[in-house]
Protein backbone atom coordinates (compact mmCIF):
# COMPACT_ATOMS: atom_id res chain seq x y z
CA UNK A 1 0.00 0.00 0.00
CA UNK A 2 0.97 3.28 -0.68
CA UNK A 3 2.91 5.83 1.89
CA UNK A 4 0.37 7.95 3.19
CA UNK A 5 2.24 10.27 4.88
CA UNK A 6 4.01 11.02 1.11
CA UNK A 7 0.40 11.72 -0.42
CA UNK A 8 0.79 14.82 0.36
CA UNK A 9 4.10 15.42 -0.15
CA UNK A 10 4.27 18.24 -3.04
CA UNK A 11 7.93 16.78 -3.90
CA UNK A 12 6.59 13.74 -4.88
CA UNK A 13 5.28 15.17 -8.17
CA UNK A 14 8.39 17.19 -8.67
CA UNK A 15 10.50 14.24 -8.46
CA UNK A 16 7.99 12.17 -10.84
CA UNK A 17 8.50 15.45 -13.57
CA UNK A 18 12.27 14.67 -12.83
CA UNK A 19 12.33 10.77 -12.89
CA UNK A 20 10.23 11.32 -16.26
CA UNK A 21 13.10 13.71 -17.63
CA UNK A 22 15.58 11.90 -16.59
CA UNK A 23 14.16 8.29 -18.67
CA UNK A 24 13.98 10.54 -21.69
CA UNK A 25 17.14 12.10 -21.90
CA UNK A 26 18.62 9.04 -21.14
CA UNK A 27 16.91 6.10 -22.88
CA UNK A 28 14.53 8.60 -25.30
CA UNK A 29 11.43 6.65 -23.93
CA UNK A 30 9.19 9.40 -23.71
CA UNK A 31 6.20 9.13 -20.68
CA UNK A 32 6.31 13.58 -19.91
CA UNK A 33 2.75 13.25 -22.02
CA UNK A 34 0.83 10.52 -20.37
CA UNK A 35 -1.65 11.22 -18.10
CA UNK A 36 -0.60 11.64 -14.52
CA UNK A 37 -2.48 8.80 -12.10
CA UNK A 38 -1.50 5.67 -13.95
CA UNK A 39 1.77 6.75 -13.89
CA UNK A 40 1.90 7.72 -10.37
CA UNK A 41 0.36 4.68 -8.80
CA UNK A 42 2.88 2.23 -10.69
CA UNK A 43 5.99 4.60 -9.85
CA UNK A 44 4.42 4.35 -6.14
CA UNK A 45 4.18 0.48 -6.41
CA UNK A 46 7.14 -0.19 -7.59
CA UNK A 47 8.68 2.12 -4.55
CA UNK A 48 6.99 0.03 -2.36
CA UNK A 49 8.16 -3.40 -3.87
CA UNK A 50 11.71 -2.45 -4.28
CA UNK A 51 14.43 -1.26 -1.25
CA UNK A 52 14.48 1.95 -2.54
CA UNK A 53 13.62 4.70 -0.47
CA UNK A 54 12.23 7.86 -2.49
CA UNK A 55 11.55 8.21 -6.09
CA UNK A 56 14.64 10.94 -6.55
CA UNK A 57 16.61 7.44 -5.35
CA UNK A 58 14.58 5.68 -8.20
CA UNK A 59 15.87 8.34 -10.66
CA UNK A 60 19.39 7.47 -9.86
CA UNK A 61 18.51 4.06 -10.37
CA UNK A 62 16.97 4.33 -13.76
CA UNK A 63 20.22 6.62 -14.71
CA UNK A 64 22.75 3.65 -13.92
CA UNK A 65 20.40 0.29 -13.94
CA UNK A 66 19.63 -0.30 -17.50
CA UNK A 67 18.27 -4.13 -16.44
CA UNK A 68 16.30 -1.68 -13.70
CA UNK A 69 14.99 0.83 -16.51
CA UNK A 70 13.58 -2.22 -18.13
CA UNK A 71 11.52 -3.32 -15.06
CA UNK A 72 10.21 0.05 -14.92
CA UNK A 73 8.86 0.24 -18.92
CA UNK A 74 7.31 -3.17 -18.25
CA UNK A 75 5.58 -1.21 -15.19
CA UNK A 76 4.54 1.94 -17.36
CA UNK A 77 3.42 -0.27 -20.23
CA UNK A 78 -0.29 -2.23 -19.97
CA UNK A 79 0.17 -5.44 -21.44
CA UNK A 80 -2.96 -6.88 -20.53
CA UNK A 81 -4.65 -8.19 -23.58
CA UNK A 82 -6.70 -11.77 -25.01
CA UNK A 83 -7.28 -12.97 -28.23
CA UNK A 84 -10.52 -11.11 -29.88
CA UNK A 85 -10.81 -8.23 -27.12
CA UNK A 86 -13.89 -7.35 -27.24
CA UNK A 87 -15.43 -9.54 -29.98
CA UNK A 88 -17.98 -7.32 -31.55
CA UNK A 89 -15.23 -5.14 -32.57
CA UNK A 90 -14.15 -8.01 -34.44
CA UNK A 91 -17.56 -9.01 -35.59
CA UNK A 92 -17.63 -5.26 -36.41
CA UNK A 93 -14.41 -5.69 -38.60
CA UNK A 94 -15.80 -8.68 -40.16
CA UNK A 95 -19.01 -7.74 -41.45
CA UNK A 96 -18.28 -3.80 -42.24
CA UNK A 97 -14.51 -2.95 -42.68
CA UNK A 98 -13.38 -6.52 -44.49
CA UNK A 99 -15.51 -6.31 -47.10
CA UNK A 100 -14.23 -2.69 -47.82
CA UNK A 101 -10.68 -3.71 -47.84
CA UNK A 102 -11.21 -6.56 -49.98
CA UNK A 103 -11.24 -4.57 -52.90
CA UNK A 104 -7.62 -3.71 -52.96
CA UNK A 105 -5.43 -5.74 -54.60
CA UNK A 106 -3.35 -5.87 -51.11
CA UNK A 107 -4.05 -4.81 -47.73
CA UNK A 108 -1.32 -3.12 -45.76
CA UNK A 109 -2.60 -2.63 -41.55
CA UNK A 110 -0.39 -1.03 -38.74
CA UNK A 111 -1.31 -2.67 -35.72
CA UNK A 112 0.50 0.28 -33.19
CA UNK A 113 0.77 -0.82 -29.27
CA UNK A 114 0.19 -4.27 -30.34
CA UNK A 115 1.98 -5.55 -26.70
CA UNK A 116 2.17 -9.37 -26.84
CA UNK A 117 0.27 -9.93 -29.53
CA UNK A 118 -2.68 -11.36 -29.43
CA UNK A 119 -5.03 -8.81 -31.06
CA UNK A 120 -2.53 -8.80 -33.89
CA UNK A 121 -2.91 -13.12 -34.31
CA UNK A 122 -7.04 -12.52 -33.92
CA UNK A 123 -7.00 -9.94 -36.85
CA UNK A 124 -4.65 -12.52 -39.00
CA UNK A 125 -7.11 -15.59 -37.97
CA UNK A 126 -9.89 -12.59 -39.07
CA UNK A 127 -7.97 -11.79 -42.84
CA UNK A 128 -7.92 -15.57 -43.09
CA UNK A 129 -11.39 -16.62 -42.62
CA UNK A 130 -12.85 -13.57 -45.02
CA UNK A 131 -10.02 -14.72 -47.43
CA UNK A 132 -7.64 -11.71 -47.40
CA UNK A 133 -4.70 -12.71 -45.69
CA UNK A 134 -2.29 -13.56 -48.75
CA UNK A 135 -2.30 -10.36 -49.62
CA UNK A 136 -2.33 -8.69 -46.10
CA UNK A 137 0.93 -7.53 -44.27
CA UNK A 138 -0.01 -6.65 -40.56
CA UNK A 139 3.31 -3.84 -39.76
CA UNK A 140 2.43 -4.82 -35.69
CA UNK A 141 4.85 -1.94 -33.16
CA UNK A 142 5.05 -1.67 -29.72
CA UNK A 143 7.73 0.40 -27.46
CA UNK A 144 8.74 -2.31 -25.54
CA UNK A 145 10.89 -5.13 -27.07
CA UNK A 146 10.45 -7.62 -24.27
CA UNK A 147 6.49 -7.55 -25.32
CA UNK A 148 7.40 -7.84 -28.50
CA UNK A 149 9.74 -10.71 -28.20
CA UNK A 150 6.92 -12.68 -26.74
CA UNK A 151 4.47 -11.69 -29.55
CA UNK A 152 7.34 -12.74 -32.66
CA UNK A 153 7.48 -16.49 -30.70
CA UNK A 154 3.39 -16.18 -31.35
CA UNK A 155 3.54 -18.75 -28.77
CA UNK A 156 1.12 -18.52 -25.12
CA UNK A 157 -0.10 -20.16 -22.03
CA UNK A 158 -3.52 -22.39 -22.89
CA UNK A 159 -5.09 -20.96 -19.52
CA UNK A 160 -7.27 -18.79 -20.98
CA UNK A 161 -8.20 -21.05 -23.85
CA UNK A 162 -11.89 -21.05 -22.58
CA UNK A 163 -12.14 -17.30 -22.88
CA UNK A 164 -10.29 -17.42 -26.09
CA UNK A 165 -12.42 -19.69 -27.41
CA UNK A 166 -15.59 -17.51 -25.91
CA UNK A 167 -14.39 -14.64 -27.91
CA UNK A 168 -14.08 -16.44 -30.87
CA UNK A 169 -17.04 -17.27 -30.92
CA UNK A 170 -18.89 -14.51 -30.44
CA UNK A 171 -16.62 -12.48 -32.92
CA UNK A 172 -18.45 -14.36 -35.46
CA UNK A 173 -16.00 -17.22 -35.88
CA UNK A 174 -16.49 -19.56 -38.82
CA UNK A 175 -14.56 -22.07 -37.13
CA UNK A 176 -13.12 -23.45 -34.24
CA UNK A 177 -9.80 -21.62 -32.23
CA UNK A 178 -8.18 -24.65 -31.71
CA UNK A 179 -8.07 -24.61 -36.40
CA UNK A 180 -5.41 -22.58 -35.94
CA UNK A 181 -2.68 -23.66 -32.83
CA UNK A 182 -0.93 -26.44 -32.05
CA UNK A 183 -1.04 -27.22 -28.05
CA UNK A 184 2.42 -28.27 -26.21
CA UNK A 185 3.16 -28.74 -22.94
CA UNK A 186 0.50 -26.18 -21.53
CA UNK A 187 1.45 -23.52 -24.58
CA UNK A 188 -0.30 -22.89 -27.39
CA UNK A 189 1.72 -21.97 -31.01
CA UNK A 190 -0.24 -20.39 -33.75
CA UNK A 191 0.56 -21.73 -37.21
CA UNK A 192 3.51 -20.36 -38.99
CA UNK A 193 1.36 -19.28 -41.81
CA UNK A 194 0.17 -16.04 -39.27
CA UNK A 195 3.40 -15.14 -38.18
CA UNK A 196 5.02 -15.01 -41.93
CA UNK A 197 1.93 -12.06 -42.83
CA UNK A 198 3.33 -10.25 -39.66
CA UNK A 199 6.28 -7.95 -39.24
CA UNK A 200 6.73 -7.01 -35.44
CA UNK A 201 9.05 -3.94 -35.10
CA UNK A 202 9.67 -1.25 -32.33
CA UNK A 203 8.09 1.94 -32.77
CA UNK A 204 7.24 4.46 -30.60
CA UNK A 205 4.08 6.71 -31.04
CA UNK A 206 5.14 9.42 -28.98
CA UNK A 207 8.96 9.81 -30.46
CA UNK A 208 8.80 8.06 -33.85
CA UNK A 209 7.55 9.44 -36.90
CA UNK A 210 4.69 8.43 -39.61
CA UNK A 211 4.68 4.93 -40.53
CA UNK A 212 3.90 4.09 -43.70
CA UNK A 213 1.12 4.88 -45.92
CA UNK A 214 -1.54 2.00 -44.78
CA UNK A 215 -5.05 1.10 -45.30
CA UNK A 216 -6.00 0.20 -41.85
CA UNK A 217 -4.27 1.21 -38.66
CA UNK A 218 -5.45 -0.52 -35.50
CA UNK A 219 -5.10 1.21 -32.32
CA UNK A 220 -6.92 0.30 -29.51
CA UNK A 221 -6.63 1.08 -25.51
CA UNK A 222 -3.32 3.21 -25.93
CA UNK A 223 -4.78 7.16 -26.39
CA UNK A 224 -6.18 6.61 -22.90
CA UNK A 225 -2.78 6.80 -21.22
CA UNK A 226 -1.84 10.28 -23.14
CA UNK A 227 -2.99 13.78 -22.01
CA UNK A 228 -5.10 16.06 -24.63
CA UNK A 229 -1.91 16.86 -26.09
CA UNK A 230 -0.23 14.01 -27.18
CA UNK A 231 -3.43 12.81 -28.25
CA UNK A 232 -3.49 14.85 -30.32
CA UNK A 233 -0.38 14.36 -32.00
CA UNK A 234 -1.04 10.47 -32.27
CA UNK A 235 -3.98 11.47 -34.59
CA UNK A 236 -2.07 13.35 -36.49
CA UNK A 237 0.10 10.44 -36.89
CA UNK A 238 -2.74 8.11 -37.74
CA UNK A 239 -4.08 10.64 -40.29
CA UNK A 240 -0.81 11.06 -41.83
CA UNK A 241 -0.03 7.13 -42.07
CA UNK A 242 -3.54 6.69 -43.28
CA UNK A 243 -4.43 6.61 -46.59
CA UNK A 244 -7.85 8.46 -48.12
CA UNK A 245 -10.47 6.29 -47.24
CA UNK A 246 -8.21 4.06 -44.47
CA UNK A 247 -9.63 2.89 -41.55
CA UNK A 248 -8.78 3.76 -38.42
CA UNK A 249 -9.81 1.44 -35.31
CA UNK A 250 -9.54 3.01 -31.41
CA UNK A 251 -10.33 1.78 -28.16
CA UNK A 252 -14.61 1.55 -27.37
CA UNK A 253 -13.85 4.42 -24.67
CA UNK A 254 -11.62 6.19 -27.35
CA UNK A 255 -12.61 8.94 -29.97
CA UNK A 256 -10.67 10.92 -32.21
CA UNK A 257 -13.99 13.39 -31.86
CA UNK A 258 -11.85 16.57 -29.79
CA UNK A 259 -9.25 15.95 -32.26
CA UNK A 260 -8.21 18.97 -34.69
CA UNK A 261 -7.73 16.08 -37.46
CA UNK A 262 -11.22 14.40 -35.48
CA UNK A 263 -12.94 16.27 -39.01
CA UNK A 264 -10.61 14.23 -41.22
CA UNK A 265 -12.82 11.55 -39.99
CA UNK A 266 -15.79 9.49 -40.16
CA UNK A 267 -17.44 6.56 -38.44
CA UNK A 268 -18.03 3.51 -39.78
CA UNK A 269 -19.77 2.53 -36.76
CA UNK A 270 -19.47 4.48 -33.87
CA UNK A 271 -19.99 1.96 -31.25
CA UNK A 272 -17.22 -0.01 -31.75
CA UNK A 273 -15.15 3.20 -32.68
CA UNK A 274 -14.48 2.29 -36.26
CA UNK A 275 -13.82 5.38 -38.31
CA UNK A 276 -12.97 6.21 -42.25
CA UNK A 277 -10.43 9.08 -43.36
CA UNK A 278 -12.43 11.33 -45.59
CA UNK A 279 -11.54 11.41 -49.17
CA UNK A 280 -11.52 15.46 -48.55
CA UNK A 281 -11.82 17.48 -45.83
CA UNK A 282 -11.21 21.36 -44.80
CA UNK A 283 -8.45 21.65 -42.50
CA UNK B 1 -13.81 21.67 12.27
CA UNK B 2 -15.18 19.64 9.44
CA UNK B 3 -13.03 19.75 6.27
CA UNK B 4 -15.04 21.19 3.40
CA UNK B 5 -15.81 17.71 1.13
CA UNK B 6 -15.71 18.44 -2.70
CA UNK B 7 -16.56 14.87 -3.65
CA UNK B 8 -18.28 11.11 -2.67
CA UNK B 9 -16.33 7.75 -3.98
CA UNK B 10 -18.42 5.13 -3.93
CA UNK B 11 -18.03 1.35 -4.14
CA UNK B 12 -20.02 -1.68 -4.50
CA UNK B 13 -20.37 -5.14 -5.69
CA UNK B 14 -23.10 -7.81 -5.16
CA UNK B 15 -26.18 -6.00 -4.55
CA UNK B 16 -25.17 -3.38 -5.21
CA UNK B 17 -27.64 -2.16 -7.80
CA UNK B 18 -30.62 -2.13 -5.50
CA UNK B 19 -28.60 -0.07 -2.60
CA UNK B 20 -27.05 2.45 -5.40
CA UNK B 21 -30.82 3.29 -6.63
CA UNK B 22 -31.51 3.62 -2.66
CA UNK B 23 -28.93 6.30 -2.32
CA UNK B 24 -29.04 8.20 -5.56
CA UNK B 25 -32.66 8.34 -5.86
CA UNK B 26 -33.13 9.65 -2.31
CA UNK B 27 -29.77 12.43 -2.91
CA UNK B 28 -31.04 16.14 -2.75
CA UNK B 29 -31.85 17.35 -6.42
CA UNK B 30 -29.37 20.24 -5.89
CA UNK B 31 -26.65 17.51 -3.94
CA UNK B 32 -23.35 19.83 -3.81
CA UNK B 33 -21.64 17.00 -4.08
CA UNK B 34 -19.83 14.69 -7.63
CA UNK B 35 -20.71 11.25 -6.65
CA UNK B 36 -18.13 8.37 -8.52
CA UNK B 37 -18.89 4.95 -8.31
CA UNK B 38 -17.16 1.75 -9.30
CA UNK B 39 -20.19 -1.08 -9.17
CA UNK B 40 -18.82 -4.51 -9.99
CA UNK B 41 -19.84 -5.49 -13.12
CA UNK B 42 -19.28 -8.83 -16.02
CA UNK B 43 -16.55 -7.15 -17.97
CA UNK B 44 -18.91 -7.42 -20.75
CA UNK B 45 -22.12 -5.89 -19.49
CA UNK B 46 -23.66 -3.32 -21.71
CA UNK B 47 -23.90 -0.11 -18.91
CA UNK B 48 -27.41 -0.45 -18.78
CA UNK B 49 -27.22 0.70 -15.17
CA UNK B 50 -26.22 3.90 -15.91
CA UNK B 51 -29.37 4.42 -17.81
CA UNK B 52 -31.71 2.53 -14.97
CA UNK B 53 -29.98 4.70 -12.16
CA UNK B 54 -30.27 7.74 -14.22
CA UNK B 55 -34.27 7.32 -14.75
CA UNK B 56 -34.06 6.87 -10.48
CA UNK B 57 -32.08 9.91 -9.63
CA UNK B 58 -32.55 13.83 -9.89
CA UNK B 59 -29.14 13.98 -10.55
CA UNK B 60 -27.22 13.01 -13.93
CA UNK B 61 -26.32 10.21 -14.11
CA UNK B 62 -23.43 9.31 -16.70
CA UNK B 63 -20.71 6.83 -17.48
CA UNK B 64 -17.52 8.33 -16.71
CA UNK B 65 -15.16 9.40 -19.64
CA UNK B 66 -11.59 10.18 -20.05
CA UNK B 67 -10.72 13.44 -19.41
CA UNK B 68 -13.67 14.15 -18.75
CA UNK B 69 -14.27 17.28 -15.85
CA UNK B 70 -15.57 16.21 -12.21
CA UNK B 71 -19.04 18.43 -11.79
CA UNK B 72 -21.60 19.15 -8.79
CA UNK B 73 -24.92 17.65 -9.73
CA UNK B 74 -23.44 14.84 -11.76
CA UNK B 75 -23.09 11.01 -10.86
CA UNK B 76 -20.16 9.19 -12.38
CA UNK B 77 -19.79 5.81 -13.43
CA UNK B 78 -16.87 3.49 -14.20
CA UNK B 79 -17.14 1.62 -17.53
CA UNK B 80 -17.00 -1.99 -17.25
CA UNK B 81 -14.09 -3.48 -17.57
CA UNK B 82 -12.01 -0.58 -17.07
CA UNK B 83 -10.05 0.80 -14.28
CA UNK B 84 -11.39 4.61 -13.02
CA UNK B 85 -8.77 6.82 -11.96
CA UNK B 86 -8.97 10.68 -10.83
CA UNK B 87 -6.67 12.88 -11.98
CA UNK B 88 -5.39 15.89 -9.87
CA UNK B 89 -6.74 18.42 -12.46
CA UNK B 90 -10.24 16.89 -11.28
CA UNK B 91 -10.66 15.02 -14.33
CA UNK B 92 -11.20 10.97 -15.20
CA UNK B 93 -8.44 8.39 -17.01
CA UNK B 94 -9.01 5.10 -17.97
CA UNK B 95 -6.89 2.15 -17.53
CA UNK B 96 -7.02 -1.58 -18.75
CA UNK B 97 -4.16 -2.74 -16.31
CA UNK B 98 -4.51 -5.47 -14.20
CA UNK B 99 -7.15 -6.67 -12.37
CA UNK B 100 -6.95 -4.96 -8.66
CA UNK B 101 -8.87 -7.94 -5.90
CA UNK B 102 -9.99 -9.71 -9.26
CA UNK B 103 -11.88 -6.53 -10.23
CA UNK B 104 -11.68 -4.30 -13.37
CA UNK B 105 -13.02 -1.73 -12.56
CA UNK B 106 -11.40 -1.57 -9.22
CA UNK B 107 -13.09 0.32 -6.09
CA UNK B 108 -9.18 0.47 -4.27
CA UNK B 109 -7.24 2.08 -7.50
CA UNK B 110 -10.96 4.57 -7.51
CA UNK B 111 -10.40 6.02 -3.70
CA UNK B 112 -6.27 5.58 -4.46
CA UNK B 113 -6.67 8.22 -6.55
CA UNK B 114 -9.01 10.02 -5.27
CA UNK B 115 -7.20 10.82 -2.08
CA UNK B 116 -4.49 12.11 -4.56
CA UNK B 117 -6.69 14.33 -6.03
CA UNK B 118 -8.66 15.62 -3.10
CA UNK B 119 -6.41 14.63 -0.09
CA UNK B 120 -8.82 14.74 2.87
CA UNK B 121 -11.87 15.94 1.30
CA UNK B 122 -13.37 12.96 0.25
CA UNK B 123 -16.25 11.25 1.94
CA UNK B 124 -15.51 8.14 1.10
CA UNK B 125 -18.60 4.99 0.85
CA UNK B 126 -18.53 1.35 1.09
CA UNK B 127 -21.60 -0.68 0.48
CA UNK B 128 -22.73 -4.29 -0.49
CA UNK B 129 -20.42 -6.68 -1.78
CA UNK B 130 -18.77 -9.87 -1.93
CA UNK B 131 -15.18 -8.98 -1.49
CA UNK B 132 -12.12 -7.48 -0.34
CA UNK B 133 -12.08 -4.66 -2.79
CA UNK B 134 -12.21 -1.29 -1.24
CA UNK B 135 -10.64 -2.02 2.26
CA UNK B 136 -7.49 -0.74 1.21
CA UNK B 137 -8.82 2.66 -0.23
CA UNK B 138 -10.94 3.12 3.13
CA UNK B 139 -7.57 2.34 5.00
CA UNK B 140 -6.22 4.92 2.68
CA UNK B 141 -8.75 7.47 3.03
CA UNK B 142 -8.77 6.87 6.96
CA UNK B 143 -5.17 7.71 7.11
CA UNK B 144 -5.54 10.95 5.05
CA UNK B 145 -8.57 11.96 7.11
CA UNK B 146 -10.93 11.67 4.45
CA UNK B 147 -14.76 10.88 6.02
CA UNK B 148 -15.40 6.68 5.85
CA UNK B 149 -18.39 5.66 5.52
CA UNK B 150 -19.55 1.67 5.01
CA UNK B 151 -22.90 0.14 5.08
CA UNK B 152 -23.73 -1.80 8.41
CA UNK B 153 -22.76 -5.24 7.46
CA UNK B 154 -26.12 -6.54 9.44
CA UNK B 155 -27.86 -4.39 6.81
CA UNK B 156 -25.96 -4.91 3.75
CA UNK B 157 -26.84 -7.59 1.18
CA UNK B 158 -23.89 -9.53 0.94
CA UNK B 159 -21.55 -7.94 4.07
CA UNK B 160 -18.43 -9.16 2.81
CA UNK B 161 -17.09 -6.08 1.80
CA UNK B 162 -18.37 -3.30 4.36
CA UNK B 163 -16.80 -6.18 7.12
CA UNK B 164 -13.76 -6.13 5.29
CA UNK B 165 -13.42 -2.14 5.57
CA UNK B 166 -14.26 -2.21 9.51
CA UNK B 167 -11.79 -5.08 10.20
CA UNK B 168 -9.03 -2.90 8.39
CA UNK B 169 -10.02 0.80 10.00
CA UNK B 170 -11.95 2.45 12.66
CA UNK B 171 -14.34 3.80 10.02
CA UNK B 172 -16.40 7.15 11.06
CA UNK B 173 -19.53 5.77 10.29
CA UNK B 174 -21.67 2.29 9.76
CA UNK B 175 -25.07 2.99 8.35
CA UNK B 176 -28.16 1.20 7.31
CA UNK B 177 -29.05 1.62 3.39
CA UNK B 178 -31.95 3.83 4.82
CA UNK B 179 -29.56 6.15 6.33
CA UNK B 180 -27.17 7.13 4.01
CA UNK B 181 -28.55 9.17 2.05
CA UNK B 182 -30.05 11.62 4.30
CA UNK B 183 -26.78 11.88 5.80
CA UNK B 184 -25.15 12.71 2.78
CA UNK B 185 -27.79 15.12 2.02
CA UNK B 186 -26.90 16.83 5.49
CA UNK B 187 -23.11 17.10 4.79
CA UNK B 188 -24.32 18.59 1.13
CA UNK B 189 -26.64 21.32 2.94
CA UNK B 190 -23.93 22.05 5.01
CA UNK B 191 -21.19 23.00 2.30
CA UNK B 192 -23.86 24.70 0.46
CA UNK B 193 -24.41 27.08 3.68
CA UNK B 194 -21.01 27.63 3.68
CA UNK B 195 -20.47 28.56 0.21
CA UNK B 196 -22.81 31.32 0.72
CA UNK B 197 -21.49 32.53 3.63
CA UNK B 198 -17.97 32.91 1.86
CA UNK B 199 -20.07 34.92 -0.74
Amino acid sequence: MINYQNVRNENINIEIKLLLEAIYLKYGHDFRNYSPAHLKRRILHRLMLSDIKSISEMQYKVLHDPEFMREILTDFSINVTEMFRDPLFYKTMRREVLPVLKTYPYIKIWHAGCSTGEEVYSMAILLEEEGLLDKSLIYATDYNETVLKVAKKAEYTNENLKAYQKNYEKSGGRRKLADYYTEKNAMIKFDPRFRKRIVFSEHNLVTDKAFAEVHMIICRNVLIYFNRELQNRVIKLFHDSLMKGGVLGVGSKESVDFSRYGKAFEYINKNQKIYIKKYSHDE
Amino acid sequence: MMPDYEIVVVGASAGGMHALKEILSNLDRDFAFPVVVVQHLAPDSENYLVQYLDEYSSLSVKEASEKQRILPYHVYLAPPNYHLLIEEDKTFSLTVSEKVNFSRPSIDVLFETAVLAYQNRIIGLLLTGASQDGAKGMQMLHATKGLTIVQDPDNAFVPVMPKAAIELVPVDYKLTLEEIAPFLNTLSRARTRRKKQKR
